[in-house]
């Protein structure tokens, strides 16, 4: 998915809160089904080089994604083996994030 | 190696309404009935009502696994008898929320009656089907709600018979609230599914679910995403149930709409036992006697 390219920005910039999140996974539970790869968002995820007790290749962080999570919870919700969620944590940084964490 | 390997976590934080000794579950990768198992606990944490007055009741089938993997009080009955006997609770313990989470064949074909009867007399019961198009466990075979025209191991020219409209048939036999999703609408799947269990009487739920194993290899949809990509592109969000027709599911033409939503939301005055309380003055003669088991 394209990032979304525009010359406006919303009124509303200044007070919005992008949260971030901090991706966890519970490599041995991962079938490969790829769901929370292919439907993340913000494409966070990639599968890993390394495979599971089963022969899965979990998901790992995409490369330059390691700060891009936004804890929508999509990879959470959708994972039939409940092996993936996210966990709100303090941004890291000043891109995207321009309110405070309260 | 590019990549960072996130956060190695040991516990989900929704393993305590899982029985989460018994995952990794059995079931296919690319199935998405674990994801209804998901949405469904979800809901059930977010209805409010505490969890020991939940129970979850299933069937036969793939889909009747999930009352093994809820940690509520949950019962796997006999082929298509997941209806009858979640009545059951329902009717004598009105404070519990009985959840039917089932499979299309275990539901409308073998439970097809028990079905239509409770939707009729708008029973206190929540109705998750889980449709995958086809009998799943057993090998693929042709189920009633199998898109005409798709392959399955009994109808290797393709299936003849139209299929089941399932949100039509609920509505028609008089359910208060009728939902369809598919396992890629899962916030909107979640949220139907708390609708049910806040509102009174009979609530049904159709999920569509990939099949990789089974429905989609026979069909050449490919794998579980490929399956859900079906869906991601051909879903139509509709508010009011539409006609007979365009709910119909068709995988062999692919220009046609699958049509998902909340289609009802009506109150209709749920089912009450004739003298409810009339189970009170039994007199004594006929009361059950219980017998603990093992003992002569």
């Amino acid at each position: 998915m394209a990032t979304i390219r525009t010359n406006r920005q919303p009124m509303d910039m200044e007070r919005a809160h992008i949260p971030q999140g901090e991706v966890h996974v519970i490599p041995e539970r991962c079938k490969e089904c790829g769901f929370c790869v292919g439907y993340c968002p913000e494409q966070v995820l990639a599968f890993s080089q390394e495979i599971n007790a089963k022969g899965y290749h979990y998901p790992v962080l995409a490369e330059h994604k390691e700060d891009a999570c936004v804890h929508c919870g999509f990879c959470n919700l959708i994972c039939p083996e409940l092996a993936i969620f996210t966990v709100e944590i303090a941004r890291q940084g000043g891109s995207g994030s321009a309110g405070s964490q309260e | 190696m590019t990549a960072t390997s996130a956060v190695i976590a040991r516990d989900h934080p929704n393993d305590p309404l899982l029985r989460s000794d018994r995952f990794p579950h059995i079931l296919c990768p690319g199935c998405g009935i674990g994801t209804v198992i998901h949405c469904y606990v979800e809901a059930m944490a977010a209805s409010g009502v505490p969890l020991d007055n939940h129970v979850c009741v299933s069937g036969i089938g793939c889909s009747g696994r999930a009352a093994g993997y809820v940690n509520v009080d949950s019962y796997h009955t006999a082929h298509g008898r997941a209806i009858p006997f979640a009545l059951g609770i329902a009717i004598h313990k009105p404070e519990l929320r009985v959840t039917v989470i089932s499979g299309d064949g275990d539901l409308t074909a073998i439970g097809g009656n028990h079905f239509i009867h409770a939707a009729r007399r708008n029973m206190n019961l929540t109705v998750v089907c889980i449709n995958n198009f086809n009998y799943g466990m057993t090998g693929g075979q042709a189920g009633p709600t199998s898109p005409r025209g798709s392959i399955t191991s009994t109808a290797p020219k393709g299936v003849h018979d139209r299929p089941f409209n399932l949100p039509d048939l609920a509505r028609a036999a008089g359910a208060s609230f009728v939902a369809r999703w598919t396992i890629l609408h899962v916030r909107q799947l979640r949220d139907a599914i708390l609708r049910g269990l806040q509102k009174p009487g009979f609530s049904f739920i159709e999920a569509l679910s990939p099949c990789p194993t089974n429905f989609g290899r026979a069909n050449d949809l490919g794998d579980g995403m490929a399956e859900m990509e079906v869906y991601r592109q051909r879903c139509r969000i509709v508010q009011e149930l539409p006609g007979f027709d365009e709910l119909d599911i068709d995988f062999v033409d692919e220009e046609r709409p699958i049509a998902v939503g909340n289609f009802v939301d009506i109150d209709r005055h749920p089912y009450q036992p004739v003298g409810a309380d009339a189970f009170d003055n039994v007199p004594n003669g006929t009361q059950r006697v219980h017998h603990p088991v093992g003992e002569e």
